[in-house]
C-alpha cells in the first residue's frame, strides 16, 4: 500500500522511468531540455556521446515492437552503451521461467538499466520494486510500453515535439483522436499534459473506446469527432489495432474512418496552424487519411526523429541518479 | 476434562448474552455459564480476565487448499491457522483440485478433518461437475457425504438454463445453494473494479452492474423455484441495496462480504500491489462503505475471510497475472474488530456476523454457549496489539495486503469440543 512514487529515489532523482503520473513539471522539463542537444547529434558526421559508455542495456521486450526497440537501440548506442536485445516473448517464458527469474539473471550478467516492454500492465513496476528489494538500486528500469498503462518516453517525445511546434503549453487545446480505452500513449500523454498544465485536453471516440470515469485525468469527452476539433492547436491520433477493428466496440474499419479517421475536411475545423501528430505504425485509410498523414500539417515523421533524442535524455539521466 | 473460563467479559449473540462471568466445560460440552454446575471443580482454570469470551467463529469461505493445491496449503497448515484464528467451524468451497464434485473426495476431506481435529470443517460440494456449468454434480449423494451447501465456487456459469435447472434441481431436495453473483461475460478478463483507478492503471475493469445483473437473475430464479439462496461476498454499494430491497420484499436469501470489503477499496491497489487482487475485485470508497453500512444494519448477514493462501510464484507476477486472494483467517476477528471500533457497532452485533449468523446459514446451531452444546469456544484480547508478519501467521499462505501493519485483536485460546487447540 505505498503510495510514494516508485521511480524517484530518496533524493527525488529519476531513477527509473515508469510513468509520466505525478513526475513533477520541472522533471518533465528537465528530460525535454536534455533532449535538445541530443536532437543535433543525430545530424553530426559521429552520432555518437560517451555518456553511457561501458554501460549494458538490455532491452527487454516481452511483447513484439519493431519501432520501439529500434527506437531504444539506437538511442543507446549512440550514447556509447553496450545493446543487448531480448525477444523474451519467444524464449525464456515460454519455457517457464517467471518474469522475475529473467531479471535476475540478467541482473548476474551485469546489467545496468532495463528497456521493458510488457503486455500486463504494471510489470515495469514489479521489476523496479523487485530491484529495490534486492538492493539493486544501481539497475534502472525504463518502461517502453505496459499494458495500456504507459508508454512514458512515447508521451515524452510527444511533449517534445508539442513544445517544438507550440512553445507554450498553457495555451493550448489538445485532442486525443482514437482508441482510449487500450492506449497506452493516450494515457501518458493526458498526464504529461496535464502536468504541463495544458487548460484543454480532450479526448474523442465512440463511446466503446472511452475509459470508465476518463473524466477524472482531467480530460473532456468528445463522442462528435467535428466538435472535439473544434479550435484544436494539436490532434493526436491514435493506432487502432486491427483486431478491434470489427467485433464488440465497432462494426467495421470503414465505418469507424467516416465518423472518427482524420481528413482534411474534419482537419478544418482545427486551427489553421494545428498539427497532426500520430505514434505510428499509421493506418491509412482507417484512422488517418492519407493527405492528411503527408501533408504540411502532419508532424509524424519528426515525432519520430524526436524520439530519439527524448530516449537519449531518459537514459542518460536515470543511469546518473 | 473439567475446564473453567473464569472472569471474562462473556459475549453469545445467539443467547444475547453480555457479561462479566465465567463458562464452565465438562465432558467436552458446555456445562454452565455463569452458575457453576453441582459440586464443580475445574482440573484447569483459564483466566481470561481483560478478554472476551465466546463461541468459536464460523467462517463462510476458507480454502484449504486440499486435495490438489498441496503447494499453497494443506488441512493441518491451514486448520492451525483457523485454531490461531479463534474459528472452530468453517465451510470451504469446492474449488480444489480436482473439484469437490463427488462423495469420495468429500469423504476423505472430512476424515482428514477429523484425524486432525483442529476445527469442524463443512464443505461446499460443487453445483456442476468438475464446476464446468455443463452437468449437475451428484447433489443427494454430495449431501450424503457431508456437503452443506452447493456452489460453483468461482467459475463461471454463463448459461442461465443451466443456472435455473441446478437452482430448481437443489430446491427439489431441500439443498441450500451458494452463489457468488457475477455475470461471467461482463467480468470476462476484468482484474480490478472498473472504475477510475483502473483507467488510470490501465487494468481491465469489472463493472459494479456484473453483479447487480447477476442479482436480479439470482433473485429471479429464487422467486421461481423458491431455492434456498446465500449470496457470497457482495461487493458493491448498489449490491448492497438490492439485496437490502429484496428482503424487505420478503425473499429468502442470506448474505455474506468478506472482511476486506469493509476496509479496502481500489485506491489501496497503489502501484499494481497484487496483495490487493482479490475477487470480487476491491470497488470505490463508496462501495466499501455501503458494505460496512450492509452488515450494520443486517443487510448482509456474515462475515468471511475468503480465506486463499497464494504462494509467492502467485503473487510476485505482474497483477493482471496474479492469482486473486489472501490469506485471512487470523485476520478475521482483528478486521472484523476494527470495523466495529470504527463505526461504533455493538461487540455483540459484530460478534454476531461472525458466529449465530453464519451458523445458521450453514445449518448448525453450535455457534453458541448454551449448556449442553460441544464447547467450541473462543477467547479473545480485544486490545493487543500484533504487527502481520509472515512468521507470526500459522497459516502457509503469507500474502496479504495487511503485511507489515498492526491490528488490534488477537486470539488467546480456542477449544474446539472442549479440548484447546490453540493457546498463546
Amino acid at each position: 500500500m505505498t503510495t510514494r512514487n516508485p521511480q524517484l529515489n530518496r533524493n527525488g532523482e529519476l531513477t527509473h522511468l515508469l510513468t509520466l503520473e505525478g513526475l513533477p513539471a520541472e522533471v518533465i522539463t528537465h528530460i525535454l531540455d536534455t533532449a535538445e542537444p541530443f536532437v543535433s547529434i543525430a545530424e553530426r558526421e559521429v552520432k555518437k556521446v560517451p555518456l553511457l559508455r561501458g554501460k549494458a542495456v538490455f532491452n527487454l521486450f516481452f511483447e513484439n515492437s519493431t519501432r520501439t526497440r529500434t527506437t531504444f537501440e539506437i538511442a543507446a548506442k549512440r550514447l556509447s552503451a553496450d545493446v543487448i536485445n531480448l525477444n523474451i516473448g519467444a524464449s525464456s517464458t515460454a519455457k517457464g521461467e517467471t518474469l522475475l527469474d529473467t531479471v535476475d539473471n540478467l541482473c548476474a550478467m551485469n546489467a545496468d538499466m532495463f528497456v521493458v516492454r510488457h503486455a500486463q500492465s504494471g510489470a515495469p513496476h514489479l521489476i523496479a520494486a523487485h530491484l529495490d528489494a534486492m538492493s539493486r538500486t544501481h539497475v534502472h528500469v525504463v518502461n517502453a510500453g505496459d499494458g495500456r498503462h504507459a508508454h512514458p518516453t512515447q508521451g515524452l517525445l510527444d511533449l517534445y515535439t508539442i513544445r517544438h511546434y507550440k512553445r507554450d503549453f498553457r495555451a493550448l487545446t489538445v485532442a486525443i483522436v482514437g482508441d482510449v480505452l487500450h492506449s497506452r500513449v493516450a494515457r501518458s500523454l493526458i498526464h504529461g499534459l496535464t502536468t504541463m498544465q495544458t487548460p484543454r485536453v480532450r479526448v474523442i471516440a465512440p463511446r466503446t473506446l472511452i475509459p470508465t470515469r476518463v473524466e477524472a485525468l482531467g480530460v473532456e469527452v468528445h463522442t462528435d469527432m467535428r466538435e472535439g476539433l473544434r479550435d484544436c492547436d494539436v490532434v493526436v491520433m491514435l493506432r487502432l489495432q486491427s483486431e478491434r477493428m470489427r467485433g464488440a466496440l465497432l462494426p467495421s474499419a470503414g465505418e469507424y474512418f467516416k465518423q472518427y479517421g482524420l481528413t482534411l475536411d474534419k482537419l478544418a475545423l482545427a486551427r489553421r496552424d494545428a498539427i497532426v501528430m500520430h505514434p505510428g505504425p499509421m493506418n491509412r485509410g482507417v484512422e488517418i487519411d492519407s493527405p492528411v498523414a503527408d501533408g504540411e500539417r502532419s508532424v509524424i515523421l519528426p515525432q519520430v526523429t524526436f524520439g530519439i533524442a527524448v530516449r537519449m535524455a531518459v537514459l542518460s539521466i536515470v543511469a546518473s541518479s | 476434562m473439567k475446564i473453567e473460563i473464569s472472569r471474562g467479559r462473556v459475549i453469545d449473540p445467539a443467547l444475547e448474552l453480555d457479561r462479566v462471568t465465567s463458562v464452565y466445560i465438562a465432558e467436552g460440552a458446555i456445562a454452565g455459564v455463569g452458575e457453576p454446575p453441582r459440586e464443580w471443580r475445574a482440573d484447569r482454570v483459564i483466566d481470561a480476565g481483560g478478554c472476551i469470551v465466546c463461541p468459536g467463529f464460523v467462517d463462510l469461505a476458507a480454502r484449504l487448499r486440499e486435495p490438489g493445491l498441496e503447494h499453497k496449503a494443506t488441512l493441518e497448515s491451514e486448520l492451525a491457522a483457523a485454531a490461531a484464528g479463534g474459528v472452530t467451524g468453517l465451510a470451504c468451497p469446492p474449488d480444489t483440485d480436482p473439484p469437490l464434485d463427488e462423495p469420495g473426495l468429500v469423504e476423505m476431506l472430512k476424515h482428514r478433518a477429523r484425524v486432525i481435529n483442529l476445527a469442524h470443517v463443512y464443505p461446499v460440494g460443487a453445483l456442476t461437475l468438475g464446476l464446468k456449468g455443463e452437468t449437475l454434480a451428484e447433489m443427494s449423494e454430495l449431501a450424503e457425504a457431508g456437503c452443506i451447501a452447493f456452489s460453483n465456487a468461482d467459475a463461471a456459469m454463463p448459461d442461465t438454463q443451466m443456472l435455473y435447472r441446478a437452482t430448481q434441481y437443489a430446491a427439489t431436495f431441500g439443498h441450500r445453494v451458494w452463489l457468488r453473483p457475477q455475470e461471467p461475460y461482463l467480468a470476462h478478463g476484468g482484474v480490478a473494479h472498473d472504475g477510475e483507478v483502473a483507467t488510470r492503471l490501465g487494468l481491465p475493469g469489472i463493472p459494479v452492474f456484473a453483479e447487480t445483473i447477476a442479482l436480479s437473475t439470482i433473485f429471479a430464479l429464487v422467486r421461481e423455484t423458491g431455492v434456498q439462496m446465500h449470496l457470497c461476498r457482495l461487493s458493491s454499494a448498489p449490491g448492497v441495496a438490492m439485496v437490502r430491497a429484496a428482503k424487505t420484499d420478503g425473499l429468502p436469501i442470506t448474505c455474506d462480504v468478506d472482511v476486506h470489503h469493509l476496509h479496502l477499496s481500489d485506491v489501496d491497489i497503489g502501484w499494481f500491489n497484487p496483495h490487493a487482487n482479490l475477487m470480487p475485485p476491491l470497488r470505490s470508497t463508496r462501495d466499501r462503505d455501503a458494505l460496512r453500512a450492509g452488515v450494520a444494519d443486517g443487510t448482509i448477514d456474515a462475515i468471511c475471510s475468503d480465506h486463499s493462501p497464494v504462494d509467492d510464484d502467485g503473487k510476485q507476477v505482474p497483477f493482471g497475472e496474479a492469482e486473486p486472494g489472501a490469506t485471512a483467517l487470523e485476520l478475521l476477528l482483528p478486521l472484523t474488530l476494527k470495523w466495529a471500533r470504527e463505526d461504533e457497532v455493538p461487540l455483540i452485533r459484530a460478534l454476531g456476523a461472525l458466529t449465530s449468523a453464519p451458523a445458521s446459514i450453514i445449518g448448525i446451531t453450535t455457534a453458541t454457549l448454551r449448556k449442553g452444546n460441544a464447547a467450541d469456544v473462543c477467547v479473545f484480547d480485544p486490545a493487543h496489539s500484533w504487527t502481520i508478519r509472515p512468521d507470526a501467521l500459522r497459516s502457509q499462505g503469507k500474502n496479504t495486503p495487511y503485511l507489515g501493519l498492526e491490528l488490534q485483536g488477537r486470539v488467546r485460546c480456542t477449544l474446539l469440543a472442549g479440548h484447546v487447540v490453540h493457546e498463546m
